[in-house]
């Protein structure tokens, strides 16, 4: 009896020592270097992050980055989704195809777009072939924020929409076909049964896929480091180069939990702004 | 109000064939039970219909318009589920309002009709609640007041009361009689319960591997089957199919003889239960296995020369397993079968 009462937590200790030592321990550690200075509490690290040339830009840059990134992911991975929906065959090649850029670690998608952006890439020799520019054109450099700015949301959204369509499309199997079928015999056409049954009822699904895309798009670094070097700061790219060009890894801590703190709140507005009362679930 | 004309329907996946040009009338305001086993097609029947599957060939009209190429909600016609697709993220209410709102019907028209409905069903305290919070019965309700909110020309259901228990069931299924009755909506209803068929339609068309075996009153449909297989879906316990040799025009089975018109040297005697007096000599042998009292019978199962047999006698019947009776069926109630088709052959007697 005893023995069969510890074996759950016997089979989770392992994920659970592994997780406290990896996870819980480091987290201590950052807070506490982001709130001590030589052994003191204190928020001299923090008002030095704040007082940093590029700390204002860097926040307004992540936001602007999450804002555009966003809805433009979760409005092209619910086409997507719906249009999957509707394939009869080759529905899972589609999908498999479709998601090809989830196997891809950030820095090499932010290599890849590099490639075709930078002076001598694809994008300016397609261009030149077309006769539409002279010589190579210096799209992400610091001079041309706004095209650079697109290079990123670009990439960013090559790399990372596939993850939201997964949980799309995961959600949109879990609606019974029923309900589409009825609203339509009642006189719903296609985008009223959108808006109306499928749209409500996957919303649990938008709530998940919005909380971990917007999370993760907090935490953007590899592929605007890629494209961009320091050229258009970010959070998190605020954060590596304190820890290992400035060598002040107290400012760095301050940065992550800036970070932490930003996505903490985001994920509870979604929690609460998308909540499904337990009545109106299924 | 509208009848249905169905006409050489057929429905093909691939090389398989699910309906095999299927031709049937629907009467304005009749009550019509597609009844067979899982499999038969009626569901893809029912689905054509509504709009809600693609026929491969042949066509439906509705009210005597050409419906075939239509989609489903320009078909005029409600329709309920058998998992009662009650929108779970709207209210009762607005749930039966569905239909009327996709109309655009102003709101005092949209709550005259969801108040008549729901009146209808017996729902009206629900109105404000959510599905999550309904039990299987009250959402089938629901479902069925949305239907019938709309004030349908045809109603299709497909399977509406299997999901509820037994008794639950029986209550609904005297309910929906009485709703639809006075409504006068036309019907098409997906069974595979011959009980629930035989107590609403009023005809039941009957289907087997993608065609009709037969179409008739409920009663008829009980005591002539057309085939073999109509006498052993309808009716609880199935009819009793009993091969007989024949001779000089005369079937013959230990003393029973009964003159019948067939070029076959054997036929397939179709009985049932109740259609059989125990008498003293005489008529058929049979040997007693098991006895089932049921209430309002006694259900004795054995064999009639070494075929399977069921006989219903009075309850109170001093009968145990291992004896022998001899059955007298009564001979105008018997259906002559071919045993080689499986059809039924014209009475000689």
């Amino acid at each position: 009896m005893t023995n069969n009462r510890l074996l759950p937590y016997l089979l989770i200790a392992p994920a659970t020592v592994f997780l406290v030592l990896l996870f819980v321990v480091p987290l201590v550690q950052t807070i506490a270097l982001a709130f001590m200075d030589n052994g003191v509490a204190s928020l001299t690290n923090f008002r030095k992050m704040a007082g940093d040339l590029n700390f204002g830009l860097s926040i307004g840059n992540t936001f602007l980055l999450v804002l555009a990134v966003i809805p433009l992911q979760i409005c092209m991975a619910l086409v997507m989704a719906m249009m999957i929906q509707k394939l009869d065959k080759g529905r899972d090649l589609v999908l498999w195809i479709w998601i090809i850029p989830l196997g891809i670690s950030d820095l090499a998608a932010g290599l890849v777009w590099l490639a075709i952006l930078q002076d001598r890439g694809y994008f300016n020799t397609v261009l030149n072939m077309l006769g539409l520019v002279d010589g190579p054109v210096n799209w992400l450099s610091y001079e041309a924020p706004v095209s650079l700015f697109v290079g990123v949301v670009l990439a960013e959204v090559w790399r990372a929409t596939a993850i939201v369509l997964v949980i799309l499309v995961a959600g949109l199997q879990l609606i019974p076909k029923e309900y589409g079928e009825a609203a339509e015999i009642f006189g719903a056409g296609p985008w009223t049964r959108f808006r109306k049954i499928t749209l409500p009822l996957l919303k649990p699904s938008i709530q998940s896929a919005l909380i971990l895309r917007t999370v993760l798009a907090f935490e953007v670094f590899a592929v605007v480091y890629a494209l961009s070097g320091r050229n258009f700061p970010v959070l998190v790219g605020e954060a590596y180069a304190w820890q290992h060009v400035n060598q002040n890894n107290g400012v760095a801590a301050a940065y992550a939990i800036l970070v932490m703190a930003i996505s903490l709140a985001a994920t509870v507005i979604y929690i609460r702004a998308l909540r499904t009362p337990p009545e109106m679930q299924p | 109000m509208a009848g249905i004309r169905i006409d050489a329907i057929e429905k093909r996946f691939g090389a398989a064939r699910a309906l095999e040009q299927l031709t049937l009338d629907v009467e304005d305001g009749e009550f019509l039970a597609l009844l067979g086993p899982s499999g038969c097609g009626k569901t893809t029947l029912l689905r054509i219909i509504a709009g809600l599957e693609t026929q491969t060939s042949g066509r439906i009209f509705i009210g005597g318009r050409d419906v075939s190429a239509l989609p489903p909600r320009e078909r005029g016609l409600a329709m309920v589920f058998q998992n009662y697709a009650v929108f779970p993220h709207m209210t009762v209410y607005e749930n039966v309002a569905f239909g009327l709102r996709m109309k655009g019907a102003a709101d005092a028209e949209v709550k005259k009709q969801v108040e008549r409905a729901a009146g209808l069903l017996h729902i009206e305290p629900y109105l404000e609640r959510y599905p999550a919070k309904l039990s299987g019965g009250q959402r089938q309700r629901v479902a069925v007041a949305r239907a019938l909110a709309v004030q349908p020309a045809v109603l299709l259901m497909d399977e509406p009361l299997s999901n509820l228990d037994a008794l639950l069931r029986l209550e609904m299924r005297s309910e929906l009689k009485s709703v639809l009755n006075s409504s006068g909506t036309t019907t098409v209803y997906v069974t595979h319960d011959q009980t629930e068929a035989m107590g609403l339609a009023d005809r039941i068309a009957v289907m087997h591997k993608g065609v009709i075996e037969q179409i008739d009153r409920p009663q008829a449909l009980y005591e002539r089957p057309a085939t073999r297989f109509v006498g052993g879906f309808v009716g609880s316990p199935p009819m009793n199919f009993i091969d007989m040799p024949v001779k000089a025009g005369l079937a013959r089975l230990g003393d029973f003889a009964n003159p019948v018109s067939t070029g076959r040297d054997t036929i397939t005697a179709g009985i049932r239960a109740e259609d059989i007096a125990v008498v003293e000599r005489g008529g058929l042998p049979f040997d007693v296995m098991v006895c089932e009292p049921l209430g309002s019978t006694l259900l004795l199962t054995g064999r009639v020369a070494g075929q399977l047999a069921r006989v219903a006698v009075r309850p109170d019947a001093v009968v145990a397993p291992g004896d022998r009776l001899n059955l007298e069926p009564s001979p105008g109630r018997i259906v002559w079968i071919d045993p080689a088709n499986g059809k039924a052959i014209g009475q000689a007697a």
